[in-house]
């Protein structure tokens, strides 16, 4: 084989490979939405299951799922942007800043399944918040906590040092440099962060499993103490616990867990190239 | 401590600095700099100059595990005293650095920033001062109709005299130019000397030169570095034309450098 082909092939083979890595991301997509779409209307987005739930919407889960998001929200993302500001601007390189991190890559390899556990333990049980919104909205941020600490920490590094030794250079103090010209600019890699987090725990089952999901619950929850279904969950149950659930519910179901946890990294990725587009430097 | 150099603006005691990776970057530097001279810090690369230059603002505080020993004494105090409020002394000790360094903004932001971090609020105190330094800086007739233009637009040697003017809008009392023209024509360079002129008036200047011909035509004084040490400190006349030591005169002939 002479130099030319070889290159040639090589160059084949690994397109084919691109191509191959696309592929199951749409076909599930495709699939997904041609078995589901059959099943949406404004009825199955904002009733609740009824008749044993192979009738009926899933406006329950629908709102649980966006309750908790939120909720995980608000848990992780003040304590993850804090650490990541921590570790990015004032940590040295010495033994707790090793433990810090060697802390969070753990954190970010612990099985969903566990973190349930954990929060069960933790914080229904030892905390005494009972099955409720607040004890998975809780254990959801802490899962979340370690991929939106990474994320933001590498935003703030990514500033360039130059804007740093210059605004000390004109008086300005440690914070203020932070505050004025190290913030905004990571604000859009911290943003992304934040979304691909939060997609990725309005999706996750294994930690609301013991925390917050209900089984049935048609009443919509009235305040942070009490259960709520959430899509994922709900998704299991009518896949494996309900007999003779349609199918077109279930790939509904699917259809809408897929499309909100998609729109979170669309909505991530039009915010960085619309923020990147903006930028100066 | 206030001491009997009081007629010193800037003194330097036995100062010697080592990175933490244990590379001696000065040794034992002592000079005295007085009020309103434009004093000149020049030698070959890895002389010590930017390293002395970033003492003298306590930029070199932002690296971890270096070692100092030594006093700096501005207007006879030393400013590595454990009370001294280092956010107050950079005010008081201008900087501007080699690569012009815009902050993300338009220019009057940039202006207008050093000003806002110190707590001033009056918009029209604010606006009068950038007015005032953009002039010094001899770059206020280019841009008083586009103030509020990104600084990034700025070519080159726009952008040299906006940071002067920017580390000047804060009034300080010693400017340090590390090598302020690097990197500019000959026309953006004889600006910003020229301006160097009228600034010393009213300022002190501690400049590291872009070339030894640069340090002849700006110096009153100047001092010349090789490894961390003084060579040789004196006026123009003496270090450009009668230099004492072999070295010095070596590299300002261009024996060597």
């Amino acid at each position: 084989m002479t130099r030319q082909q070889s290159q040639k092939l090589a160059a084949g083979l690994i397109s084919v490979t691109a191509v191959i890595v696309i592929l199951p991301i749409v076909l599930v997509v495709v699939y997904v939405i041609v078995k589901g779409i059959g099943a949406i209307s404004w009825e199955f987005l904002t009733q609740p299951p009824s008749n044993g739930m192979t009738e009926g919407g899933i406006f329950p889960a629908l709102l649980g799922t966006i309750i908790l998001t939120f909720g995980t929200a608000v848990a992780a993302i003040p304590l993850a942007i804090g650490a990541a500001i921590y570790l990015a601007e004032y940590a040295g390189d010495n033994r707790i800043t090793r433990a810090i991190r060697l802390a969070i890559v753990n954190l970010a390899g612990i099985p969903s399944i566990v973190y349930g556990l954990f929060g069960l333990g933790m914080f229904v049980l030892f905390f005494n918040f009972g099955t409720s919104i607040l004890a998975g909205a809780l254990t959801l941020g802490l899962m979340t906590l370690p991929v939106v600490i990474s994320t933001a920490e590498e935003a703030i590094l990514a500033v360039p040092q130059e804007f740093r030794v210059v605004s000390l250079s004109l008086g300005a103090s440690r914070w203020q440099t932070i505050r004025h010209q190290v913030l905004p600019h990571a604000l859009p890699g911290i943003i992304t962060g934040v979304i691909l987090g939060l997609g990725r725990a309005a999706g996750e089952t294994a930690p609301i499993l013991f925390t917050v999901a209900a089984f049935y619950l048609p009443e919509l929850p009235k305040s942070i103490f009490d259960q709520t279904m959430a899509l994922p969950y709900h998704l299991y149950v009518i896949a494996t616990q309900v007999p003779g659930m349609p199918l077109s519910i279930q790939y509904g179901t699917a259809l809408v867990l897929l499309f909100i946890v998609l729109s979170f990294t669309l909505v991530a990725t039009v915010i960085r190239t619309v923020m990147r587009r903006r930028r100066e430097w | 401590m206030v001491r009997g150099e009081m007629t010193s603006k800037l003194s330097i005691r036995d100062l010697s600095f080592t990175y933490a990776d244990g590379a001696q970057a000065l040794r034992q530097i002592n000079m005295d700099i007085q009020a309103n001279e434009l004093f000149v810090l020049f030698g070959p690369s890895r002389a010590g100059k930017t390293t002395l230059l970033r003492l003298l603002n306590r930029l070199a505080d932002l690296l971890d595990s270096t070692q100092r020993t030594g006093e700096i004494l501005v207007n006879g105090r030393d400013i590595y005293a454990p009370t001294v409020d280092v956010i107050h002394l950079r005010r008081r000790i201008g900087m501007v650095f080699a690569v012009p360094t815009p902050l993300p903004g338009s220019i009057y932001d940039n202006l207008a920033y050093g000003l806002q971090m110190a707590g001033i609020r009056d918009r029209q105190v604010i606006a009068e001062r950038v007015e005032r330094s953009l002039r010094q800086a001899a770059l206020w007739e280019e841009v008083k109709d586009r103030l509020q233009d990104s600084a990034f637009a700025l070519s080159g040697g726009q952008k040299q005299r906006m940071c002067l003017a920017r580390s000047l809008v804060l009034e300080p009392d010693v400017i340090l130019l590390d090598n302020p023209t690097s990197g500019l024509d000959p026309i953006s360079t004889a600006m910003v000397e020229e301006s160097l002129f009228e600034l010393k008036q009213q300022y002190t200047i501690i400049m590291v030169p872009h070339s030894v011909q640069q340090a002849s035509r700006v110096a009153d004084r100047a001092a010349f570095l090789l490894n961390g040490e003084v060579v040789e400190i004196g006026s123009q006349q003496q270090i450009f034309i009668h230099p004492k030591d072999k070295r010095t005169e070596d590299y300002v002939t261009g024996r060597f450098g």
